[in-house]
């Protein structure tokens, strides 16, 4: 893992989370869509919280991407889901809403899972160019170190 | 009645955006490191690359068909059941998924962090 690779990382987790409070916001100022005036959600990225949401999920889209051609999927969604934590930071201190004590609780519980999965190799399967061995620590990461 | 719906709404969600994560990680795996692909032959020749490979575009489709049940989901039932449940149950379907599909090692630590980060995730949208 290279310092480029936990900035895309980072680039899925903030993206994702500051997208989705973006658009929440948005779509809450646009006021609910009926089913039977669908047309109007195309009129709802004209609200600039909702166009800008779009284009930080696009961002968040292409940092996954990016993270899914050199790790695991059972690395890239657990190390990225710190995006949840961010969320409840951000309806903390941004938009001053209450946290309680079993939001702390889940913030502690995703904290560790990350930090289970961060001390793990990126990608355990075997492409053709890499040996079947076991106990391979971390094949991919030292030959695209270089 | 309307708890079936919701919940049959919520395995449609977790199926469908499980097999997107599963078919969006394949195609990637095999287009290779995205950052090494740019490098050499632009940006274009990257879109190029991805786009021809069948497995992105349906991926693709069933994160929308995901993205719809969600909609739906969220019309049944409340969203403080809905999307802590459905979010949760993703991580560990994933964890099962890549394991059979995608040959990736899911070893106790890789469990464990799903586990915890599911666990969490359910408490935090509570």
């Amino acid at each position: 893992m290279t310092f480029r690779k936990y900035l895309v990382l980072a680039g899925v987790t903030v993206f994702g989370a500051v997208g989705d409070s973006m658009l929440s916001r948005g779509m809450k100022e646009v006021g609910s869509i009926s089913l039977s005036h669908i047309p109007d959600v195309i009129l709802a990225i004209l609200n600039p919280w909702v166009a800008l949401g779009i284009v930080l999920l696009l961002a968040f889209f292409a940092a996954y991407m990016t993270a899914l051609s050199w790790a695991d999927l059972t690395y890239v969604l657990p190390a990225t889901s710190l995006g949840y934590v961010l969320l409840a930071l951000i309806a903390k201190f941004v938009l001053h809403e209450q946290v309680t004590a079993t939001r702390w609780l889940g913030i502690l519980l995703v904290s560790g899972g990350v930090a289970f999965i961060a001390g793990g190799p990126a990608r355990t399967h075997l492409t053709p160019h890499d040996k079947p061995q076991e106990s391979m620590p971390e094949p991919v990461t030292s030959r695209m170190g270089s | 009645m309307k708890q079936l719906y919701t919940w049959s709404a919520i395995v449609v969600i977790v199926l469908a955006s499980t097999t997107g994560d599963v078919l969006l990680s394949h195609a990637m795996k095999q287009v290779g490191d995205v950052g090494e692909l740019w490098r050499r032959g632009g940006l274009m020749a990257l879109l190029a690359r991805v786009l021809r490979k069948p497995q992105f575009l349906l991926g693709l489709v069933a994160m929308a068909l995901a993205f719809y049940s969600l909609l739906f989901g969220l019309s049944w039932g409340d969203v403080s059941l809905v999307a802590p449940a459905s979010a949760s149950l993703t991580f560990v379907a994933n964890a099962i998924a890549a394991r059979i599909f995608l040959q990736e090692r899911v070893d106790r630590r890789r469990w464990l962090a799903a586990l915890l980060v599911a666990g969490g995730v359910a408490l935090l949208a509570a």
